[in-house]
């Protein structure tokens, strides 16, 4: 590792854990409605809100009423920017005079934005009007997020309830998730975005003269340059806020105008694990024990920080094919060096490879650099820290109720070894909340596993392969491991706009997110009627070291034991054949 | 292990009123009203007024930055500060490869490569780049840096590194008929380094570095 590698993922890591106690303890003050130093702002419209929607915000909400406020809301969501995009021909602020979008790709893509998947089989500046992106992918990038938010908090006043039959109010956790936390957020980052270049405009797209002309494709001169712009920053910062991840260009934040300096994609960084970290110091806050949510982000770094350093050191170690060309691979202090292919000059190998583990530690799905020509082992960090289940930081709020999950899988696995009824926060954990728990882990492993082989088991599926061999494989995991955890972000040779990979993938990321969301409100209800188990000498302590090594084991393992024969196949054969010549 | 108490919390929980078809019905129904109006005000405030307030505060703020960081000559727009275009000629810095299509450097429809480190087309592609640049450049016999035979993320990449215009500077020099300080000189301006020392790499802008060296007297 370079002495700068090494360095600016230290800065970055120190300051998002600076900035995850702070904005924990607002977080916390903003979902038990305690004054949070942001009211003067927002009470007044937030108050509008209730009163226009009908909202009583105090009234109580069992589970089921939640879930079912939860499903409907995101319907509606779904419906909206489905129906945005099939009349976007119709409808105001389309300068470039896009065409509606074919109906498989429009239904994928608010599928996509809807689950805070953000999964991009559309093309961003060649497919959606400025409409579309504002009013459609815009907002469900702040709803689908509030949503995955107002869960986890309902999630966690399960453990902090005793005998009550409610779980919260779903538009009040929406409301003030939006209000108070993503939107002003928002409005900060995307200021700070464009003071660096991220373009703002409703003009149509630049034509230019290019300094020396060029020839297209076919042999035909080329004299000028289209130059797309659009209101991007306001979109980038809430895609990476609310981890949803979607571009508003192709390239997504690898693309110059959505990302153009070091410092923009720094501060796109933080902003992709502030919110998930800082979550769980609002955990700790809400249960009333800091240190229970010290200990889950603390698990979280475990996990996090090793695979970062080998996908790294990965993409640092360059291409051995490329070397017989007489290429220069090293570091030194006049370039990155290392594997370049895919990747932009101002962020090299470690604003890259950093980028490449947050963006699918949490369930993200942005990218600054083009994943599909990583290294083998570069590729493989990014897909299994999306198979482990997106509980790695995770996406905004689903991220750490994947995360409490496991959890409540950990202390079951160490009841069974001393023989206790296991209990976590107080509560007991019994017959009910396993079932809940083992669908959440074992869905997503089953939507990716089938969808994959259902994949390369069909015509359909092959075809859309860029890649040959070990590598085309490892592009189709890629691409359920990225729907089926909610992800996001694609080894992009895959052509995924086709009518088979549309909707298997929109199916794949319905499930992933429903029927983790689901269980886990079910979770929420049940531990909410049960009364506070009084600690004893028996108890295990879960904000110790054992219990964090405890709950990273139980995550790596039911990842390792899941995914390591698929990753066997892509991944880990491809390096062998790379390093074997 | 003992797993002992009400393992079914699933039953019992609509105990407290008898739901009669009708008051079941109301509660959907105000339900769908709930969602239907948080979803359109909700979007109102989202979609529409943050945008917009966003742009407007952008573009009185940041002019320049929010409209493409546009580079005018004469008071026309020649490029953008932050998209590459391509090179061929040797008087020119070349830029990375693009993977755009039909044309290099196309900012409408920004795309990768996404060839994989094992596929035979990226080795070929790179091995016919090494050559494009030997052949210009007979004498030079420094090993190429990657970044210069690799394409780039975005197809729009404006940098190249400092080791990929050190390379080139030579070649640049001799086809315009300048001395070699003059255009190191000229690489040294557009070179910027990391953010506080600290973030990102160093990098040299190749459209800003190509149109400072058009405006050079020979």
């Amino acid at each position: 590792m370079t002495t700068n590698a090494f360095l600016q993922i230290g800065l970055y890591l120190a300051v998002l854990v600076a900035l995850a106690r702070p904005l924990g303890a607002y977080m916390a003050r903003v979902y038990e409605a305690r004054p949070c130093g942001l009211d003067w702002a927002c009470h007044g419209l937030e108050r509008l809100v209730y009163r226009l929607c009908r909202i009583d915000p105090a009234a109580e909400m069992p589970w089921t009423t939640y879930a079912q406020s939860m499903l409907l809301f995101n319907f509606l969501g779904f419906v909206a920017v489905y129906a945005l995009q099939r009349t976007q021909n119709l409808l105001p602020l389309n300068p470039e005079s896009l065409p509606a979008v074919s109906p498989d790709l429009a239904m994928n893509t608010a599928v996509s934005f809807a689950t805070n998947t953000n999964w991009q089989s559309y093309g961003g500046e060649t497919t959606l009007s400025h409409l579309t992106q504002m009013l459609g992918l815009t907002v469900q990038n702040f709803l689908s997020a509030a949503t995955g938010m107002a869960v986890l908090v309902a999630l966690i006043r399960g453990f902090v309830r005793r005998n009550a039959a409610t779980i919260g109010n779903f538009w009040f956790d929406l409301v003030r998730s939006t209000l108070y936390i993503l939107l002003p957020l928002s409005i900060v980052g995307a200021l700070s975005l464009v003071s660096q270049g991220v373009v703002q405009t409703f003009r149509p797209y630049e034509q230019l003269s290019l300094i020396e002309p060029t020839t297209d494709a076919d042999g035909k001169p080329a004299a000028k340059q289209t130059i797309a712009l659009g209101p991007a920053a306001s979109q980038i910062a809430i895609k990476q806020l609310g981890t949803n991840g979607g571009g508003f260009f192709n390239a997504n934040s690898a693309h110059p105008l959505e990302n153009p300096t070091p410092l923009s994609s720094f501060l796109q960084l933080l902003a992709i694990l502030l919110i998930p970290a800082a979550l769980c110091c609002t955990f700790g806050q809400m249960v009333g024990d800091t240190r229970q949510g010290w200990a889950v982000l603390a698990a979280m770094f475990l996990l996090f920080v090793p695979l970062l350093v080998l996908g790294y050191a990965a993409e640092q170690a360059g291409n051995p094919r490329l070397a017989a060309f007489g290429l220069d691979q090293v570091a030194s202090e006049m370039q990155p060096g290392g594997n370049m292919e895919g990747k932009e000059v101002r962020f090299g190998i470690t604003q890259s490879a950093l980028w490449a583990a947050t963006t699918t530690a949490a369930s993200n799905g942005s990218v600054n650099s083009m994943h599909d020509s990583y290294t083998p082992l570069g590729g493989l960090v990014p897909m299994w820290l999306m198979q482990l289940g997106e509980v790695i930081f995770g996406g905004v709020g689903s991220g750490l109720y994947g995360m409490l999950v496991f959890a409540i899988i950990a202390v079951f696995l160490a009841g069974l070894m001393v023989g206790r009824t296991p209990e976590y926060l107080g509560k007991k954990i019994e017959a009910f909340e396993m079932k809940m728990a083992s669908l959440v882990i074992l869905i997503p492993p089953l939507v990716v596993l089938v969808g994959t082989s259902l994949a390369v088991a069909t015509d359909w599926g092959r075809s859309s392969i860029l890649n040959c061999g070990a590598h085309g494989f490892s592009e189709v995991l890629y691409a359920f491991s990225s729907a089926g955890n909610n992800n996001g972000s694609a080894f992009a040779g895959l052509n995924a706009n086709t009518p088979f990979y549309n909707l298997a993938l929109a199916l794949a990321m319905l499930v992933a997110r429903y029927w983790l969301a689901i269980p886990t409100l079910a979770i929420a209800g049940s531990l909410a009627r049960k009364k506070a188990t009084p600690i004893t000498a028996g108890t295990l302590p879960t904000h110790t070291p054992l219990f964090v090594l405890l709950l990273a084991g139980v995550v790596v393992l039911v990842g390792a034991l899941t995914f390591v024969p698929a990753l066997a196949l892509g991944p880990i054969v491809e390096h062998l054949l790379l390093v074997g010549g | 292990m003992q797993t002992t108490g009400a393992a079914s919390p699933a039953e019992g929980r609509r105990g407290s009123t008898s739901p009669s078809c009708q008051t079941a019905f109301r509660a959907t129904w105000t339900q769908v009203q709930q969602a239907t109006l948080t979803l359109l005000l909700l979007s109102v405030v989202t979609g529409i007024i943050y945008p917009l307030a966003i742009t407007g505060l952008a573009q009185w703020a940041f002019p320049r930055q929010a409209n493409g960081s546009l580079i005018h000559r004469d008071g026309r727009p020649v490029a953008s500060q932050w998209i590459g275009q391509a090179f061929t000629a040797p008087k020119y810095f070349w830029s990375r490869p693009s993977a755009t299509t039909p044309m290099p450097y196309n900012a409408g429809a920004s795309s990768g490569s996404n060839l994989g480190p094992t596929n035979p087309l990226l080795a070929q592609a790179v091995q016919d780049r090494v050559a494009a640049l030997k052949t210009l450049d007979p004498d030079n016999t420094a090993p190429v840096p990657v970044d210069l035979v690799t394409a780039s993320a975005s197809g729009l990449d404006p940098h190249i590194t400092p080791a990929a215009a050190a390379y080139q500077a030579a070649r640049v020099a001799k086809a315009r008929g300048l001395d070699l300080q003059t255009v190191q000189q000229a690489v040294a301006r557009h070179t910027a380094r990391r953010t506080l020392g600290l973030l990102g790499e160093p990098r040299v802008n190749v459209v800003e570095l190509n149109l400072d060296l058009d405006l050079l007297p020979r």
